[in-house]
């Protein structure tokens, strides 16, 4: 459930950037590369899951399902937070430094 | 259990090989701003492809270790994983970093090496549609 989430805010991100390149003031390229990078990751952590539990892999608790769902939207949140710090501090349009030397 | 640090270690190596292959790539071209060729001019610099290697491995090793944090794998104290307080637990925490963590780094490095293969082919069509230019001596 949380590669399935990722995947999909990978996806998100990528239509959302693709609609908006060439330009990228908004830095959605960023939100795209740390999905991605770790969509990869776990879904080596499922090959290595499934192989370990086989067609189980595949029928979780509902419990667990809820659990690991709330781990992705947590993952997702914390993807996006990081992106907002990268983004005010990079300041690509130049609105925080307007706004903290505005006479 | 620890899986994550593998992809960290290549993305510090990746990060540091960047920041040289950028400041190798930035110096000829302040020297000779005027001439840059047509074909330098549609080739991606190695130092940006790098960059693209080093933000997936950040990122999913930061959303990663935040999965680690939440089963409580990783803790802020001594010794930070969980997994090295016991020998035995240490043992198989080394084993899935060499499985598990070793095949997240290979697979990224992976897709990179596509994306590399495919941006290749596409500078390459970039300056075989523009070969006038090029007998030109805009390069």
């Amino acid at each position: 459930m949380t590669l399935l989430t990722t995947v999909f805010a990978a996806i998100i991100c990528t239509i959302i950037w693709y609609k908006n390149a060439p330009n990228s003031e908004m830095k959605v390229g960023i939100l795209c590369w740390m999905y991605w990078g770790a969509s990869l990751m776990w879904l080596v952590d499922a090959v290595f899951e499934y192989v370990e539990l086989k067609a189980e892999y595949f029928t979780p608790a509902p419990v667990d399902m809820l659990n690991d769902f709330y781990l992705g939207l947590s993952v997702v949140a914390l993807g996006l937070i990081i992106w907002l710090v990268i983004l005010l501090i990079k300041d690509p349009k130049g609105v925080v430094k307007a706004a903290l030397f505005k006479k | 259990m620890a899986c994550f640090i593998v992809p960290v270690a290549e993305a510090v190596v990746t990060t540091v090989i960047t920041k040289a292959v950028k400041s190798k790539d930035t110096k000829p071209e302040a020297l000779k701003a005027d001439t840059v060729s047509f074909s330098a001019k549609h080739k991606i610099p190695f130092s940006r492809k790098l960059k693209w290697l080093s933000n997936m491995l950040w990122g999913g090793s930061v959303l990663l270790a935040f999965e680690h944090v939440w089963h409580g794998e990783v803790v802020p104290w001594f010794p930070f994983l969980t997994a090295a307080s016991d020998p035995a637990e240490t043992s198989e925490m080394l084993f899935e970093m060499a499985t598990v963590g070793v095949s997240m780094a290979l697979i990224v490095t992976a897709v990179w090496g596509v994306m590399l293969l495919v941006t290749n082919a596409m500078e390459k069509k970039a300056i075989k549609a523009h070969p006038a230019q090029i007998k030109e001596g805009c390069i």
